[in-house]
Formats: C-alpha cells, structure tokens, sequence
C-alpha cells in the first residue's frame, strides 16, 4: 500500500488515489521509424528489481501525470517528480545516488 | 472434572450470570467469561474433533492460539463456523455447537481414521487413489471432499453490518498488555497522535494473571490508570477487542474491530474494519507458550500451563482436580503454585531440565508440590479425558517409572515471541539459541518508503521475558517510535518500577523423551487440529521434503485455522534435528496475514446489495424504470435493453422497438454516451494525433465520424465529433470510454505534448441527450416548434444550437441506425422534461422508446461497428472494412 | 524408485514408514549438461519432464535458486481450463488439459486433477455476446464448452446468488471437464520423475550469469560454481526480465503481485470453480474445505510477494456479491506471488537472441493450468527448434503485431 507524494498537489497520496502507468521515459517513435523502434519503445520493459522510474497519475486529486523513482524490490521511494521531463532532475538523481551508489537505469546513471 | 471455584476470576462477574446453549444442552456463565471458560465450567472438556482422524479435541489454549475448541456458532443470518471458543465472549442467549463429527461429539464415525491411522501417514493421498483413473472423480475425491472442511458452510444470507473507519497517526502501538500500554504512553507523553489496540476485551495482558508487581502494587492498578490516562488524551485512541491483523507496506495497517460480537442484535456494526494510515508501528505482541511432544499430547485435559492459569485466576475456572505441570521451563511453575494456593491438587511437576528450575522451583517445593527434575512423560492415559500419565526419565526411550493419574497435564515447553506482525512486511528474525526462541532482528526491519524500518517490537515480542525488561524496552519503544516521527521529548520519562521471580534458563526440549520410540514418536502430536506428529515431520524429511515450505505443505503442519500459532516451531525443531541441521538453517514459513482469521464481511464493510457498486444514472433513469425498463449494466451505468410493454417476452419488446423505429418513432437515451470538449489554439492539431482521421479540417458546424486507435494501432474507441468553433471540438465517445479516453487524452497532453494548448474537458453527465430516430423523427421536432431543422439548414453531418418546444438545445443531426435521427443534447436538469415533451408530441407519429439490443440491431442491420463486440483488442480498422476512416496520410 | 500405490502404502505401514526413499535426489553439480533449466517450478520440471520422456534428453539439469514448486506454481488457485478465444491458445490449453487427465498415472503420483466443471459467469450482454462466440470458436477448436442459461447456473452451484441486485448472472462459459489440481503434488510429481530419469535437481542453486560465447549460450555461473550446457532453457516466472538481463536482452514484460485468500475450512457446498470478471472475483473449494480466492494485480511493477491490500477487499466485495453465504466465512491467509505480464497478456514460449538459449515466461495470472502443456511444447521447441504448440507465442509476435488477445475470453481472472 502505497504512498506518493504528487509533486502537483504537493500531498502525500494514498495508493488507492492513484493510478499507475508503467515505466516512465519511454522515447516514442514515429511514422517511418523501424519495426525494431517500434518493438522496443511499445513492448519491451527494463522490469528491473530495484530501482524504477515509473508514471503514475493523481487520479482522484489533482488529475495530473507526475513520475516516481522507486525500487520493485523494497519499494522505498527516492522522490516523485513532474512528468513534464524528458529525465529524472539532478535532486532525484542525488538522493539515489546516495542511497543505491552505482546506480543506473536505461541511459541513466 | 472442570469446574467453576467459589472464588477467583478477575475477568467475571458473579453478580450478572447468563444462560448459554451447546449442542442443545443449556449452561450457565457469568458475564466475562469466555465460551472456552463457561464450557470448563461446565465440566465441557471434550469441544470438538481433529480434522484428518476426527480424534476427540479438548481446548489446549485460553485465546487466539487456540487450535481445537471451534464452533459453529449462532444460527440464520447471524451463524458463523470455525468460531475460537477461546476468543469468544460468552453472552445471554449465545448457541454454540461443535464441528467436525457424525453423529455426535461424544461418538464420531470419523474417529475410525484414527485406527487406521498407520495406513494414513502424511503424504497418502499423494501415493494413493492412482489407478485406475476414473476413480479420483467419482470415488476417492468424493469419499475425501466429504470428510473434509470443519464447520458447516452458512446458509442464509448475512444479517449483520459492517463498516470501514480510516485513522490516521504517528504511532500504532498493537497490544494492550503492559509493553502495549507503556509504549503508548511513552510515544503519547511525546505529544504525537497514537492509536493503542488490544484484541481482547481487557486491557494488561498475561501480567496480572502472572502476579506481576507494578510500583508495587499488584500489576493490575498500574493497568488501569494507565488505560484512564490514554484515555483522557486528545492525541490518543484506544480500542479494546481489536486486533493489529495485519501490517502492510509504507505504514498501513489494519485493526479489526468486534465491535458487537458478543452483544449481536443491538444495532451495531458486528465488525469495523480500521485502515490505519501511520508512520511508525510498535507491536507489543506477547508471545504464546509453546507445548511440548510427548506421546498422546492431544487428549482432552493436556493444555498449556499458561491456559489452565488463565482460566483459574481470569474466570475462576479449574480445569481439573488433579493437574500434572510439566516443563523445560521455571514459568509453569506459576500455574502449579495458583492451583495449589486455590485448593487444587498438584501431583506432580515434571520437569525435564536436569537440575530444574530456580525461585519459583523453591516455592513449588516449599508448597509441598512433588518436582520430578530430569523427567518427561512417557505418555498420557485416558481417552476422551486425560486419566493419567506415565513418567519417564527424559534422557531415557520412554520406559515407564510410574503411573501418576491426573485428569490435567499443563504443559509448557517455552514461550514463542509472536513475530507475525513484524515480519508481515519483510521484517527478519534471528534465533536466540539461549533462550530458543525466533526474534526480531533490529538490524533488518520492514523498510517504508523512506528506505527506514517503520516497525519496532517491544516487550516480550521481541524476547524480553521479565517484567521489568519489557517495561523498560517498551518504554524505549514508545519514545523512539515517537521521535522518530517528530515528537518531543517528554520531561518525566521515569518508566514504573515491574518485579516478578527470578527465572532459571530454560531448555529447548523438541521430544519428550529425547530417545522416544517410533511408536511413541507417531502418537506425539506438533499440529493438533490437522493431525501432524513428529513422525509426519521425521517422514517428510526422509523423503526429501527438506525445505521448511516442503514440510509444510506435505504434512499440513501449521496450515490449520490456527496457523501453526502453537505447531510451527516445535515442527521446525523436529524437522532440524531429522536433518542433523540447526533451527537458524532451516528457517521458518512465512507469516502472512491476518494474524487469526477476520470476516470476509468486514473487508467488503458496506459496499454490498445495491451499494456494492454504485449504479450511474442518465437524466431519464427513473422514467424508463417506470416504463418497463429492462436493465443492462454498461461502464457503471444502466441501459435499458428493452422496453417491455404488456405482457411481450423481451424479444418480442425489440422486435417491436426495432420495426416500430424503421416505420415510425423512436426514441433512445444516448446521455450515457461520452462527451468530451476539446478547446484551444492547438486542439485541432492534437485531435489529428488522436483519430485515425483528420479532425483540423473539420468545419464549425459539422461532424465527423472518428476512430481512436492505441499505440499498437488497434482500435478503442469511436464516435462523433462535432466542430463547434475555431478552437473547440466536442468528441463523442463510447458510454464504456468516456473515463478512459478522456484520461488517454490527458495522458497525451500532460506526457508527450505539454507545450501544446489544449484543454480537455469531460462533460458527459452535463448533458442530457436524446436520439430521435425514424422516418418521422423531423415531424415530431418540427411540431414542437423552434430552430429549422430542414436539410437544408441542417444537412446530414451537421449541427446547430437552437431551440426545440422552448429548451435551449444543440441539435446533430447524425444516426447510428440509418434513419433519418437527431440527437438533441440539453442540459442534464431538463433531460427528463425534454424527453417527456418529446414523448407526448410523439404519440401521433407512434413514438417508442427503444433500448440498447434495438439499437445494436438498427446499426448491425446498416452495418455500423461496436466498439468491443467487433473489435477485441486485435482489430485494426482496416479488417472492419474502415479504411475510409483512416486518413490517407496516416496509412 | 519405489512406486506408489496402495499396497505400496499398507507394505509400509507394517514397518514404520521406514521404507520410502527420498521422493527426488539431492545432487551435487555435475560440470557439464547437455540442457540446464533454470527455474524448478511447474513449467520447468514439466519441460525437463517431456525432453526426458519424449526426446531421451537426460543429462539435464534443473537450477532452482529457493526450493522446487516455490514459486507461483505453490501460490496460485489452481483453476484447470481450456476455453480460449484465439486457435493458438486454445491448441496449448486444450493440450495441457488433456496432459491433466492422465498426469496422476503418468506421473505416478497422484496431483489430485479434478474435472469439476469450470464456469464463467455472463454478467452483462457483453459477456454474454463474447462467451457464446468463445463457445463457438472452442466448438470449431475441439474444445468441449458450453453456454448455459442462469438456471443451470444456479443448478450447478446452488450458493451462488444469480438474482444480484447490481450484476444478476445471466449465464455462463461452461468447461465441463475444466477444473482443478493440487498443486504442490504437479511440481513434487514432477521433480520426482524427472530425478527418476537421472536428472539432477539443483535447489538453493542461484543462477548469477549466462556465459555466452559466439552468440551462444555455453554455461552459467552459479552460486555453486560454474556449469557448461549445450542448450538453455529460462522459465523463471516472475524472475524473466532479471534472468534476461543476465542474457543481455530484453523482453516485452512487466512483472507485477497478484494475490490469492483462502477462507477457512468448511464442509464442501460447491463443486465447481466459479469465475466472474464483471465483478472481478474467482472462487472454488479446496479438497480440504477451504474457499480458494483468486484477486487481481497490483498496477505498479513490484517484485515483492504481497500485494496491496485494497485489492482483496475489491474481490472479497466481489465474492460477497456472487455468492453471499461467504460473508460469514473468515479469511484465514492472503499472500502474493509475482506474475510477470506480457504486452498482450498471452505467454512467450521462444527462441531468444542468445543460441542455444530459450524462454519461457509470461504466463500473466494463469499459468498453473499450462504446465503441462508449456512443459510438453517448451520441451518440443527445445529438442528439434520449433513445436507446433509454441509457434504462436514466438517474442517475434510483438515486432510484426500478430497478438494473441484474449481480453475477450479471459477479461481479467484466469
């Protein structure tokens, strides 16, 4: 049972107010890119056990998207942020780094 | 025989006596009581059967370890089985049977497993009932099916309420006994709000039944100011019969609360069901008393010591006249001196340590109590009722010393922290070979959120078994849970001052005797109620089944309603030393919630009958309900199907709907339909992205026909859109869709196009809206006055704003049915009007309402799609033949 | 090895029990196998079982990080079904249900399948539309399932409540010879024929890597020394993806906690298993008396074996619901197993981008009921490259959109 804090309505949210959407960073690929593209940004997931970057949407509050840092294995929380990011900001990137050093996720590190 | 005493029993109250019934037979209790307790006190020893050999079953424990004493309990509405007679408040009127037997308690036809009991090891059923095949169906399965299960399934339909409650605080402090009360205490002194739960009736736990000494006075004054001062603090809640059942990640917890078990019928919830939201949790759990594996362990009259001293000092209950202690430990000593200072007979203390115990082993002695150290019982004489036991040298194979008739054996072969709740959530143990024992590990606690343990374990749970360590640790517990979580640091901090005898170290004695026979090996049982003895687990371990989880699931130890609360870790003992392996090796099962069984009543709580989910309702709902409606569920809505008139079957009612709709009128609630309002500078640019069509191009006052696909390029949804002016689109959607694809949309715009300028807004329940379909669809607008619907005006694919008989409407004149049809949309206040008005105007023409299978019909006949009956998430729009809805530039 | 039977049983119980050996060896690693499988659950026993017994592969071994049968294999509910929408599945299912008939003497070992009738309920016209197609599309598959009306529902199951006021049944998919299993027994079954073969079982053995070389797999490192394979086979639910990373790929799966609750034990009053997606809740009765509740997955990726708790209460309302007698039952356990789900929520049975090297995952929530059949078509694709059984569940499905979908048939329950 979770708990998020929206970085929109600035609370800490109880999971059932919450809606998951899947890993997050995904880069889309448009008309005329290869099959492989294609396969790889609509199918294939890091699914890793640990450290995650996930969506997730204020479903019953504010309604906005916002992106979480997380690991799968224990589910500690290194912070949530706005999905309007094409990465994680540096003060996420931090708080991980100190507390999973040597960490990486896709072309993140 | 058990009896009530004279005297005795803090928990009762003589002055209020009630009347109870079991297998029809009336007793008299008193109020306080628990059922176990009222049934000893009336001489009922024998309360139930054993599952797999329907062997007679006495109650071992007094609370909710107990693993024999089950009962169906109450009748109609209000039965509920496998009911723990030790955690059941016994109370005027109450109706207990006991389970598991035919044709009586007394003589079970079942009991003939017992005797065949060396034909029926643990595992037979995997080597057995093979061939030939056929007979696992419709021979062995059946034979097994019906000799399984131990209450009866209820019948009727449940009587009671429910209800959820949600808390929020700092602190959860699980159990109410003296490390429960002072962690509370502590953590409330801190300032931070705490919620305390106990799951019995009463408050202080063991302490007062073990005369333990608080500031010294008996434990007992202590308790009570404690509970009066938590509760008179604004920032503290308490609640007594409410169990900690389970606690789950990021500091959520669920307490259950028997709100009126043991005063059904007055109105109240039976149970609440608390969702506790907190940040730090201390579970003061207790432990409970471990029994020991001797041969014929299992007769009625061989309990815990703890047990037999619950029921004497609680409820003034003596469980026989002649008990036998027997132990590895100086604590059962306790019970052997209440008895004997209340008047009862004490044969013998059987202890199997070498040179026995300490203090409390000294009073025994000076009591005059006979302590036989370097003992075991060889085994125990008797039947349904124990009549004696047969002494032993606990070193030796079991050959019998002497025979020591008793009607009690109280048993005590060490305490078991109770762990479940720390490792609910991943918390580890480590075992202290000293005091044999599982506990906490500090250094590896459930981790919240933060990364941080949220748990911390206080008093005996965690191990400390003297009163004053408990308070001690509770106390520390308390502050340091409440510290944790922002609270100050109170000023007194002086914790209450606990004594009680000094204790000699136990010894872990997993067999008693240590060389047992086979023989007696297979009668010494670990699982009471599923049947499992050591030589199941010896057996199990021969065969491979090494893993603790193997072990489990081949011989059932520990899968029993009690879940293996009193087997688990003599059984894991047992499978240790078959392995020639440690206790630390083998490891134990995992503990999973609740912690004893909760009402599947109260985690439904009121969502159930027609509040189990709440029906959407269009504008017209009661109209059509009041004209023969005959419902669909559609995405959380109801539709009618069909409108049925007279005496018509509902397929007559569509026929009749449909050719009436061809021919004549007719008219569809289509509120249900998603309506969402696109607007801005870039709104036209983003509906290109999200229809297979182009919508930019679209001119205000049109419509288009449009379909969604998801990433993979199958179809989910489709509908009208309608462009209402340079920088707004109303999308109709499908009445499943209007959620998701307005959260699609959303997702869109908040993931991928954040600079883009769009609003999107979901208008569904704003508007009413109203399909008026057939050839005399115009002739009935027309009538009743207002805007210029001619095709001129308004064409095929077209809107406008108008108004119709004086309502302020917008007007599309779409079908989905290939008649001539508008679709007035009006505000959702005047939907009923609206569709009253149109109704009578439509008389004349031969208006009818008609329902959804109408509708399917009308469009399925001019070959238009449903999203979902044509479509099934591997549809593309080209295999329904839409490629004229597909943009040339998007193919 | 001994066999079992009944006079087996009565010989032993002259002699204390003293006679029965192990039921599967306890080895030490051999260097070199010609087929290693990681994973000892039930689809990975049943591969090792049929390369064995079909193909006489039995120089194999079969690596198990935790004990065998520990994973979703021990954790599920059981349900035995085969009425699929789509051919592909239906073939697998239909196969593994078939496989289930005879599993008991092929084995040895008596797995307890019992064709009890499975039934899905009909809860809106939707379901009804999508049922009776299922139905017929089983019916051109040679797969026996019927629609019945609510009052063979209700025949079939008296407790349950077909006049609800929200979701009345309006009818159901019915599997006759659907049902179900225990499911320890398929997975000791199995492990116990597979060693009967000479195969070696390697429990709390942990695959730490892959060895490739020249785009083949050659070995894996493990937490008890390195051991060379000719072929690869990974059938480690839940565990895929961190398996496949291991291999240097990636596969098109999420794993997320899918819960299940038993009751406590009461005399048996229903003989079929009960399946409800509208309200989201399945449901049938143990052997031993327990009510065996299925509930649905978490949305989020967790590789912990819990689940959030709202979920049970969702199903538990559920089942309230349908069958209302379950109200005054008390629910004895909760736990979670890790499902790992695919794009289109069908399972991968597949060559992989490593030679040599197969998978075997993504059985979503209903993996339990194609053991035998994965097992026996895994096996297939392993020995001779290919198996008519797996051919539609290649990873390559996702690259050129040829999904097998069966929302219709399946919803959320399995």
């Amino acid at each position: 049972m979770l708990v998020l804090n929206c970085p929109y309505c600035g609370l800490d949210k109880d999971e059932t107010e919450l809606s998951a959407g899947g890993e997050a960073h995904l880069k889309r690929f448009g008309p005329g890119s290869s099959d492989e593209d294609f396969e790889g940004y609509l199918f294939e997931r890091t699914n890793p056990k640990g450290l995650h970057f996930e969506r997730w949407r204020c479903a019953f509050g504010c309604g906005k998207w916002f992106h979480a840092a997380r690991c799968t294995a224990t589910l500690e929380v290194f912070g949530t942020y706005k999905a309007q990011t094409l990465e994680p900001p540096k003060v996420i990137k931090d708080v991980i780094t100190t507390k999973r050093p040597g960490w990486s996720w896709r072309n993140f590190s | 025989m058990s009896v009530r005493l004279a005297n005795q029993g803090r928990l009762i109250d003589r002055m209020r006596p009630l009347s109870f019934s079991f297998n029809g037979q009336k007793m008299q209790g008193y109020h306080g009581d628990t059922l176990a307790a009222s049934l000893l006190a009336n001489d009922q020893m024998l309360m139930g059967r054993s599952f797999k050999y329907h062997r007679p079953r006495g109650v071992v424990a007094s609370g909710a370890e107990e693993p024999n004493a089950l009962m169906n309990l109450g009748s109609e509405g209000h039965f509920e089985p496998n009911a723990r007679a030790t955690t059941t408040e016994t109370f005027e009127g109450l109706l207990a049977t006991s389970q598991n037997h035919f044709p009586s308690l007394e003589f079970d036809i079942g009991a003939v497993n017992s005797k065949l009991a060396r034909f029926l090891p643990t595992g037979f059923y995997y080597k057995m009932f093979i061939h030939p095949r056929s007979f696992w169906k419709h021979i062995y399965e059946p034979i097994i099916r019906k000799s399984a299960g131990l209450g009866k399934a209820p019948k009727a339909r449940d009587a009671d309420k429910y209800e959820h409650y949600y808390h929020h605080c700092e602190v959860l402090v699980v159990g109410g006994g003296i490390a429960g009360l002072q962690a509370a205490e502590s953590a409330a002194a801190a300032g931070v709000r705490v919620m305390l739960v106990e799951q019995t009736a009463h408050w202080g736990g063991r302490a007062p039944v073990d005369g333990v000494i608080i500031d010294g006075a008996p434990a007992d004054e202590w308790i009570k100011s404690t509970i009066a001062k938590l509760s008179s603090m604004t920032n503290v809640v308490v609640r007594n019969r409410t169990q900690g059942s389970g606690i789950y990640d990021h500091g959520y917890a669920l307490a259950y609360e028997r709100v009126a078990d043991h005063t059904p019928r007055d109105q109240r919830p039976r149970h609440r069901l608390w969702r506790v939201r907190c940040k730090q949790i201390v579970t003061a759990t207790g432990a409970i008393e471990r029994p020991l594996s001797f041969a014929r362990n299992d007769i009625p009259g061989v309990m815990l010591a703890s047990a037999v001293r619950d029921y004497l000092v609680n409820y003034g209950v003596s469980a026989g006249d002649r008990t036998v202690v027997v132990t590895n430990n100086d604590d059962a000593y306790r019970t052997a001196l209440f008895l004997k200072s209340a008047g009862l007979d004490v044969p013998a203390i059987i202890d199997a340590r070498a040179e026995g115990g300490g203090e409390l082993m000294a009073q025994a002695i000076a009591a005059g109590i006979r302590v036989e150290t370097g003992r075991g019982i060889a085994k125990v004489k008797g039947g349904k009722r124990v009549t004696a036991v047969s002494l032993c040298a606990q070193v030796g194979e079991g050959s019998e010393i002497e025979e020591i008739p008793c009607d009690v054996v109280a048993m005590s072969g060490g305490w078991s922290p109770v762990v479940h709740l720390w490792s609910h959530c991943g918390g580890k143990l480590f075992w202290d070979d000293a005091k044999a024992m599982f506990r906490p590990d500090v250094n590896k606690p459930p981790i919240g959120s933060n990364g941080e343990g949220f748990v911390i374990v206080a008093g005996i749970a965690s191990g400390h078994l003297r009163s004053a360590e408990v308070i001690q640790d509770a106390g520390q517990a308390g502050l340091t849970a409440a510290e944790l979580v922002g609270g100050k640091k109170a000023k007194d901090t002086k914790l209450p001052d606990a004594q009680d005898a000094k204790e000699a170290a136990m010894e872990p004695v997993w067999l008693m005797p240590h060389g047992a026979s086979y023989k007696l090996r297979s009668k010494a049982w670990l699982d009471f109620q599923n049947d499992v003895k050591v030589s199941d687990v010896q057996l199990a371990a021969q065969e491979g089944f090494e893993s603790v989880e193997h072990a489990k699931r081949y011989t059932t130890l520990g899968m029993a309603t009690d879940q293996g609360k009193l087997s688990n870790i003599n059984g894991l003992a047992t499978l240790s030393e078959a392995l020639n392996s440690d206790i630390p090796s083998i490891g134990t099962t995992t503990f999973r919630p609740p912690y004893t069984p909760i009402s599947m009543a109260s985690l439904a709580g009121e969502a159930r009958g027609e509040l189990f989910q709440p029906v959407r309702k269009t504008p017209m709902h009661n109209w059509h309900d009041a004209h023969g409606a005959d419902w669909e569920p559609v995405g959380g809505w109801r539709r009618p199907y069909a409108y049925i008139q007279n005496s018509e079957t509902v397929d007559q009612a569509v026929h009749r709907e449909v050719i009436n709709t061809r021919e004549n009128l007719g008219i569809l609630d289509a509120s249900t339909l998603g309506k969402i309002i696109v607007k801005g500078p870039d709104a036209g640019k983003f509906l290109d992205m999200m229809y297979t069509n182009m919508m930019s191009n679209l001119k205000p006052g049109r419509c288009r026909y449009g379909l969604m696909c998801s990433e993979n390029g199958f179809l989910t949804d489709d509908g009208v859109v309608a462009r209402v002016d340079e920088q707004t689109w109303l999308c109709h959607t499908t009445s499943g869709g209007a959620d998701r694809i307005h959260t699609h949309m959303e997702e869109w715009l908040q993931t991928e196009w954040w600079d883009w300028k769009v609003w999107v807004v979901n208008v569904t329940e704003q508007l009413a809206q109203v399909a008026v379909v057939g050839p005399n669809a115009r002739k009935v607008l027309e009538k009743l006055g207002g805007m210029d619907l001619s095709t001129k005006t308004l064409p095929f694919m077209a809107w406008a704003d108008g108004e119709i008989g004086g309502f302020s409407c917008r007007a599309y004149r779409i079908s989905f049915s290939g008649e001539l049809s508008y679709e007035i949309a009006i505000p959702a206040n005047r939907g009923l009007d609206f569709w009253k008005m149109v109704v009578e105007a439509g008389a004349e023409f031969g208006i009818n309402p008609y329902g959804t299978e109408c509708l399917h019909i009308l469009r399925a006949e001019k070959g238009f799609i449903m999203i979902g009956d044509e479509t099934d998430g591997t549809v593309i729009p080209q295999d329904l033949g839409l490629s004229w809805a597909v943009s040339e530039k998007k193919r | 090895m001994k066999r079992y039977s009944v006079f087996a049983v009565a010989r032993e119980a002259m002699r204390q029990h003293s006679g029965w050996g192990r039921a599967w060896s306890n080895p030490e690693p051999k260097t070199s196998y010609d087929v290693i499988i990681i994973g000892a659950g039930g689809h990975g026993l049943a591969t090792a079982y049929y390369l064995g017994k079909n193909f006489g592969i039995t120089n194999l071994a079969v690596i198990e990080k935790g004990w065998l049968g520990g994973g979703n294999t021990g954790r599920n509910t059981t349900i035995i079904r085969s009425n699929y929408l789509q051919d592909a599945s239906a073939a697998l299912y239909e196969k593994s249900r078939s496989l289930y008939e005879n599993l008991s003497q092929d084995l040895n070992y008596n797995v307890m399948f019992s064709p009890r009738g499975v039934m899905m309920l009909a809860q809106t016209q939707h379901e009804i539309r999508g049922y009776q197609r299922t139905a017929h599309a089983n019916s051109l598959q040679g797969v026996s399932t019927e629609f019945i009306g609510p009052s063979r529902v209700k025949e079939l199951c008296p407790i349950m409540n077909i006049d609800g006021p929200r979701y009345p049944v309006l009818g159901a998919l019915w599997q006759p010879r659907g049902g179900s299993a225990r499911h320890d027994a398929v997975a000791w079954g199995y492990a116990r024929a597979c060693s009967d073969m000479g195969m070696d079982i390697l429990q709390q053995t942990e695959v730490m890597g892959i060895r490739q070389k020249n785009g083949n797999v050659v070995g894996v490192d493990t937490t008890r020394g390195n051991i060379a394979c000719k072929k690869l086979g990974m059938v480690v639910a839940g565990h895929a993806s961190v398996v496949a990373e291991m291999a240097g790929f990636k596969l098109p799966l999420e794993s997320v906690p899918l819960q299940a609750l038993v009751s406590e034990p009461i005399k048996p009053c229903m003989d079929v298993v009960v399946m409800a997606n509208t309200v989201h809740g399945y449901m049938s009765q143990s052997d031993k008396g327990e009510m065996v509740i299925g509930g649905g997955t978490d949305g989020y990726n967790a590789y912990t074996q819990r689940g959030s708790f709202h979920h049970l209460e969702e199903t538990v309302r559920a089942l309230i619901e349908t069958f209302p007698m379950v109200s005054r039952l008390k629910m004895l356990r909760h736990w979670g197993g890790i499902v790992d789900v695919t794009g289109d929520r069908s399972p991968i049975l597949s060559k992989t981008p490593l030679g040599n090297t197969f998978i075997n995952c993504g059985w979503g929530t209903g993996g339990f009921k194609a053991i035998p059949g994965s097992g026996w078509g895994f096996a297939e694709l392993m020995a001779n490259g290919e198996s008519p059984l797996t051919a539609g569940f290649g990873l390559d499905r996702f690259r050129v959109g040829r999904f097998i979908d069966e929302s219709v048939a399946a919803g959320v329950a399995h």
